[in-house]
């Protein structure tokens, strides 16, 4: 058993456990904390399959602000509290077999997509690294690029217009 | 599954984030399997669109909080009358 293998299971059970964590416990405090170890979790992944790049960014993007948004939320509207109201045993009960069956779907579809896995070479790729994908995200991926910048600006209209109080539009209203 | 099960609307915006990460590990996957770096590309974008998402996403629990004082979606069924 090589040491990749051992790492890699490792970090699979863990990312396993903290995600389903993340469902099933009352605390949205937990739940919260829990994701960000699954996202440490999926970074690690990144790094075993040599996609530097994208671990980097999924640490930044996601343990760094989204996360701290999550929190800063929770903490904002004082809901640490265990007294969630919980669905209906049936609805919960549906959720669980709704799901199953998508798993069961997507098991099949791969199994008769006749994919082989092998195991690939994990030292000499080179595709993940900044210089690579930057170098296409700037030559063939440049439209995107820029249209992504024009949604985060859409974006950070919009919450700060949802984010203001409805008097104080009232009157910049009045005013103009 | 947790979209389905939970009442708190911030733990669903949660699970939609888990969702999207199952299918960015996925697309890696699958580009360190194929040697293609388009893929990574595309999860590069995912995370821009799931960014932008969570932001609108959180200001509009944030307003209906404020409306109702409360983030349980049951709450959120006037449409059907």
């Amino acid at each position: 058993m090589s040491l990749d293998l051992i790492i890699f299971i490792v970090l699979s059970a863990l990312t396993l456990a903290s995600a389903i964590g993340v469902v099933i416990t009352r605390n949205p405090i937990t739940s919260v904390l829990l994701l960000i170890l699954t996202f440490f979790c999926i970074s690690g992944h990144y790094l075993l399959m040599n996609a530097q790049f994208l671990a980097i960014v999924n640490i930044i993007v996601y343990a760094g602000a989204i996360m701290v948004l999550f929190l800063f939320v929770i903490m904002l509207m004082n809901l640490n509290k265990d007294t969630e109201p919980q669905k209906s045993t049936m609805v919960q009960f549906a959720g669980v077999i709704s799901g199953g069956c998508l798993l069961l779907v997507i098991l099949m579809a791969f199994q008769s997509s006749g994919i082989e896995l092998t195991q690939t070479s994990t030292t000499v790729s080179n595709i993940g690294l900044i210089k690579v994908l930057g170098k296409k995200l700037f030559t063939d991926f440049v439209f995107p690029f820029e249209i992504s910048s024009v949604l985060f600006l859409s974006a950070m209209i919009g919450t700060v217009v949802l984010g203001k109080k409805d008097d104080d539009i009232a009157t910049a209203i009045q005013d103009s | 599954m947790g979209v389905l099960m939970r009442r708190n609307a911030i733990v669903i915006l949660m699970c939609v984030e888990l969702m999207l990460n199952a299918v960015n590990l996925l697309l890696v996957a699958f580009s360190t399997l194929y040697g293609d770096s388009d893929a990574q590309i595309f999860v590069f974008f995912i995370m821009v669109v799931a960014a932008a998402e969570v932001s609108i996403g959180l200001a509009i629990i944030v307003l209906m909080y404020r409306k109702v004082q409360s983030v349980d979606i049951n709450i959120l069924n006037r449409l059907k009358n």
